[in-house]
């Protein structure tokens, strides 16, 4: 088992000054997420633009791994549509659980994290970011038809 | 069986009192590599290890005497019977209870606890009563009663605690109110280490005619458990906690009161004779042991709490108040580190967390280095809301812990200050 694998470089970076760090006073959507096991907790709100997620902010508390996933997230979806997050959590999901897969698309800076499929207890403080993300467009208004 | 390690006789004053190699060698699991490093463990408040002799005694019940207990004729089910009655008549010497009628073997602590919440707390409590606990009890100690409140419209109240993790006794006593039905404490805070002053606790809850419950979960295998000196009404405790098998544990409760509860479950073994309209219950303990118990896990129960015995209680206690008072000198003098209960009267638990590391990031780091300590809530979740915290770090000790578990404690958390510099 090798620590460094699990704390890389962008992840203790991520950690220490975590991106989008806060909250949007504007935002269309918000969820919170919670890891009983930890007693973490994760708020996430966004704003949309039609189908994307023009904008992100990611707060709470956790370990390196639940902050830094968190950090790392709001940087690689920011921009993105729907269906392009859906796919990307489908390919982070991949890459936190099954060591075996290689992953189809380019993840970019999301790869840092390939080191947590190797800690199974950690898996949940890497994805929990995501699961508030999922819930926080669930809850987002569908966007308005121009047609 | 085997006989436990022997303490060590009276040597020169420098040396340890206690022959901690040789207990060790009693637990095999001891010896475990954990990522290519020798296993320390540090997680004993959340369960402890078996040694050899609870694991025989498991084997030869299994192996020559099970059958089902108070039920056949034949010769097993009457030698796995006598085992299982033998292993409550230790349990009773261990407690100093008065009698076998007051012993309840049970899951563990929870359950033990749930009995009382239900059996004597349903019929007892109405709108307006009172159960008094504590801000620091393990959450086996609050949602039960959070339960009957809800059935019964009785009232929970928690006595607060001082910032050191002591009990504010002053608060408690001014907390037991006229409606006041039941007091349940921690005789020890799992997630503190602080040992409650159950004896003035009793007094005080006695004094105005309230009975007292004390959750015996971590003190059961650190502290001297008399229910007769502490004149308590019930006190619960886990087998696993104490170098027993996990589903194991102790309802001990004075006899009048078990008698005049009902039965919480009803089933086989806890009936004398049964008709289609009603039944007749049979008598203490048995009127609570419905359907067939944990039988060799009250075999390994019995084995461990004669362990405990042949070391002696005191010298365990000494021993690892001796590690508890080394690794507290040691840890606070860590930068950025700061103890988390520091209660003057203490088991020998630590919580502690690190300025900008979570305790999970400490408790992944310390495991690759093969220390197992626990992190998180404890199940205890008042207890860090009153600290602002939503985990700690915990390193507990036992018998078979030495101070080469502390050292490597220490370079466990170099390595995390290292990574997190």
């Amino acid at each position: 088992m090798d620590l460094k694998e699990l704390y890389r470089e962008v992840i203790l970076d991520h950690n220490r000054t975590p991106r989008n760090f806060g909250r949007l006073e504007d935002a269309d959507a918000r969820a919170e997420g919670h890891n009983p096991l930890c007693g973490d907790q994760l708020s996430v709100t966004l704003r949309l633009q039609g189908d994307r997620v023009a904008d992100l902010r990611f707060e709470g508390r956790g370990c390196a791994i639940s902050v830094a996933s968190a950090s790392l997230m709001t940087e690689a979806v920011k921009g993105r549509s729907r269906e392009e997050i859906a796919r990307l959590y489908g390919e982070v999901h991949a890459l936190l659980t099954d060591r075996t897969r290689a992953p189809a698309g380019d993840l970019g800076k999301l790869m840092a994290l390939a080191g947590v499929a190797e800690f199974p207890a950690r898996v949940k403080c890497a994805s929990l970011c995501w699961h508030t993300l999922n819930a926080a467009l669930e809850r987002a208004p569908a966007p308005a038809s121009t047609e | 069986m085997s006989k436990p390690a022997a303490v060590a006789q009276a040597a020169a004053p420098a040396a340890p009192a206690f022959d901690v190699a040789r207990v060790r060698a009693d637990f095999p699991i001891l010896s475990r590599q954990i990522h290519g490093k020798p296993l320390v463990y540090l997680d004993s408040a959340a369960s402890s290890q078996r040694p050899l002799p609870v694991l025989r005694a498991v084997e030869h019940y299994e192996t020559a005497l099970h059958a089902n207990v108070h039920r056949g004729v034949h010769s097993l089910s009457q030698w796995a019977t006598e085992a299982y009655e033998h292993a409550r008549e230790i349990v009773r010497r261990f407690l100093n209870a008065r009698s076998t009628r007051e012993i309840v073997f049970v899951r563990g602590t929870t359950e033990a606890i749930n009995l009382v919440a239900n059996s004597w707390g349903r019929d007892r409590l109405s709108a307006g009563d009172e159960i008094l606990i504590t801000h620091l009890e393990h959450h086996a100690n609050i949602v039960p009663w959070q339960m009957v409140c809800a059935a019964t419209g009785a009232r929970l109240r928690a006595a607060p605690v001082r910032p050191n993790g002591e009990l504010d006794l002053e608060a408690f006593r001014a907390l037991l109110h006229p409606r006041t039905r039941l007091v349940a404490v921690a005789h020890v805070s799992n997630a503190l280490g602080t040992i409650l002053p159950v004896q003035e606790i009793v007094r005080l809850a006695h004094a105005r005619g309230v009975p007292v419950l004390l959750d015996g979960a971590q003190a059961i295998a650190h502290e001297a458990v008399d229910v007769q000196a502490l004149d308590c009404d019930f006190y619960a405790f886990s087998g696993h906690k104490v170098y027993a098998p996990t589903g194991i544990g102790v309802l001990y409760g004075r006899e009048s009161l078990l008698d005049a509860m009902p039965p919480w479950q009803g089933g086989g073994d806890m009936i004398l004779s049964v008709g289609i309209d009603s039944s007749t219950y049979n008598e203490l303990p048995w009127k609570f042991e419905a359907g067939t118990p944990n039988i060799s896990g009250a075999v390994g129960l019995g084995a461990a709490l004669e362990y405990v015995e042949a070391l002696g209680r005191r010298a365990i206690g000494a021993h690892e108040h001796s590690l508890l008072e080394v690794a507290t000198e040691r840890l606070a003098a860590l930068p950025r580190l700061r103890l988390v209960g520091t209660a003057p009267a203490k088991a020998a638990v630590i919580s502690f967390t690190i300025d900008g590391v979570h305790p999970h990031d400490i408790g992944t780091i310390l495991d690759s280095e093969g220390v197992a300590i626990r992190t998180g809530h404890h199940c205890a979740m008042p207890i860090m809301e009153l600290y602002g915290l939503a985990a700690t770090a915990r390193a507990s000790f036992a018998c078979y812990n030495s101070l080469e578990d502390i050292d490597r404690l220490l370079e466990g958390l170099r390595k995390v200050r290292e990574l997190f510099a």
